[in-house]
């Protein structure tokens, strides 16, 4: 079972990785968007850690649910409102439940992604997170590990594409082949998962 | 009619200029006296490029007089700031919309169209026709 303490665990990761990747992030951010992904998620993230920090909420819908919020506030870019969606929605289909499985938080994180999916309009294909998301929710059902490559391999698999969402779809042929910087920083979200169960207490995955 | 309360109008855009500029434009072609409430969210609160939150919620929170608050945005992070906003619930005051409207254009007729004290639904109206204005 995973306890608020994994959620949280998931959410410092998170922040560790895109401490650690900002500046890949934005360097992908720069010839197909406006290249600051990576500073802003990194202000995002900062901030979703340090509230965690000083108060942590006692359930894993409340500590998403926060996270979300702040994203929300924080981040000045579209990647805010997509993320904190995300993790909104996602928080919010977990309930107040103290516990959940892994099977309540692939549902959960399914409805999560669908949330953003109609909020930014985007389908599969249309290279943005999406793109990572879809793959790594239907793999969760197998392991985080088979998310997380899935969520990669779904990241990679963006480069040929060509934009039709966000500003990189005003390039048309010229975005393609590039790797988008929405479905990277979302295939580190996916890792976290991983990260936050090689972490904590054996078995809990 | 809304009881002599006026709609407020914000203004989102990437840009705190822009924002700024469009608010001016707009009450300036809405004629002297207006006492439309007209707040700019422009940039974010470091003054770059971007889209705030806190700055959509504080602007909103100025404009509100009762009447509703209609949300014009510019493009991308502003748009689904203001969605993610809406969807939060508590964000935002009561009787909040996004107007889907073009930016400037809309601005002036929600402006114009508040000044004589219409409620929200014939100012996002306003706004939303002047999609419908062909300029070729």
């Amino acid at each position: 079972m995973l306890d608020a303490d994994f959620f949280i665990r998931w959410m410092t990761v998170t922040a560790a990785s895109v401490d650690r990747e900002a500046e890949r992030l934005t360097a992908l951010d720069s010839p197909i968007g406006d290249a600051d992904h990576g500073t802003n998620l990194q202000r995002g993230f900062r901030a979703v850690r340090d509230a965690l920090e000083k108060e942590p909420p006692a359930t894993p819908g409340a500590v998403l649910t926060q996270a979300g919020r702040l994203l929300i506030s924080t981040v000045g870019g579209a990647s805010g409102p997509l993320y904190g969606t995300l993790l909104r929605r996602t928080g919010k289909a977990l309930g107040d439940a103290a516990e959940v499985d892994e099977r309540q938080l692939a549902e959960a994180l399914r409805a999560g992604v669908d949330a953003v999916m109609q909020l930014g309009g985007a389908a599969p294909g249309d290279k943005t997170m999406i793109d990572a998301l879809v793959p790594a929710v239907d793999a969760l059902g197998d392991s985080f590990a088979a998310a997380r490559a899935a969520a990669e391999e779904g990241a990679v698999a963006t480069t040929p594409l060509r934009a039709r969402k966000g500003r990189a779809s005003y390039l048309g042929e010229r975005s393609v082949g590039h790797q988008d910087p929405g479905a990277t920083s979302a295939a580190l979200l996916i890792a976290g998962l991983v990260d936050a169960s090689a972490d904590g207490e054996a078995g809990s995955e | 009619m809304s009881d002599g309360k006026l709609v407020g109008i914000v203004l989102v855009s990437h840009s705190a200029t822009v924002a700024a500029s469009v608010a001016e434009l707009a009450q300036g072609l809405a004629g002297a006296g207006t006492a439309v409430p007209v707040a700019p969210a422009g940039g974010t609160e470091s003054g770059d490029f971007g889209t705030s939150a806190e700055l959509i919620a504080a602007a909103a929170a100025s404009v509100d007089r009762g009447a509703g608050v209609a949300v014009l945005t510019d493009l991308g992070s502003a748009v689904l700031t203001v969605k993610a906003l809406l969807a939060e619930g508590d964000e935002l005051p009561e009787h909040t919309r996004l107007v889907d409207a073009p930016f400037v254009e809309g601005a002036v007729a929600a402006v114009v169209t508040a000044s004589t004290g219409a409620d929200l639904a014939a100012v996002e109206a306003a706004a939303s026709e002047a999609y419908a204005y062909r300029k070729v």
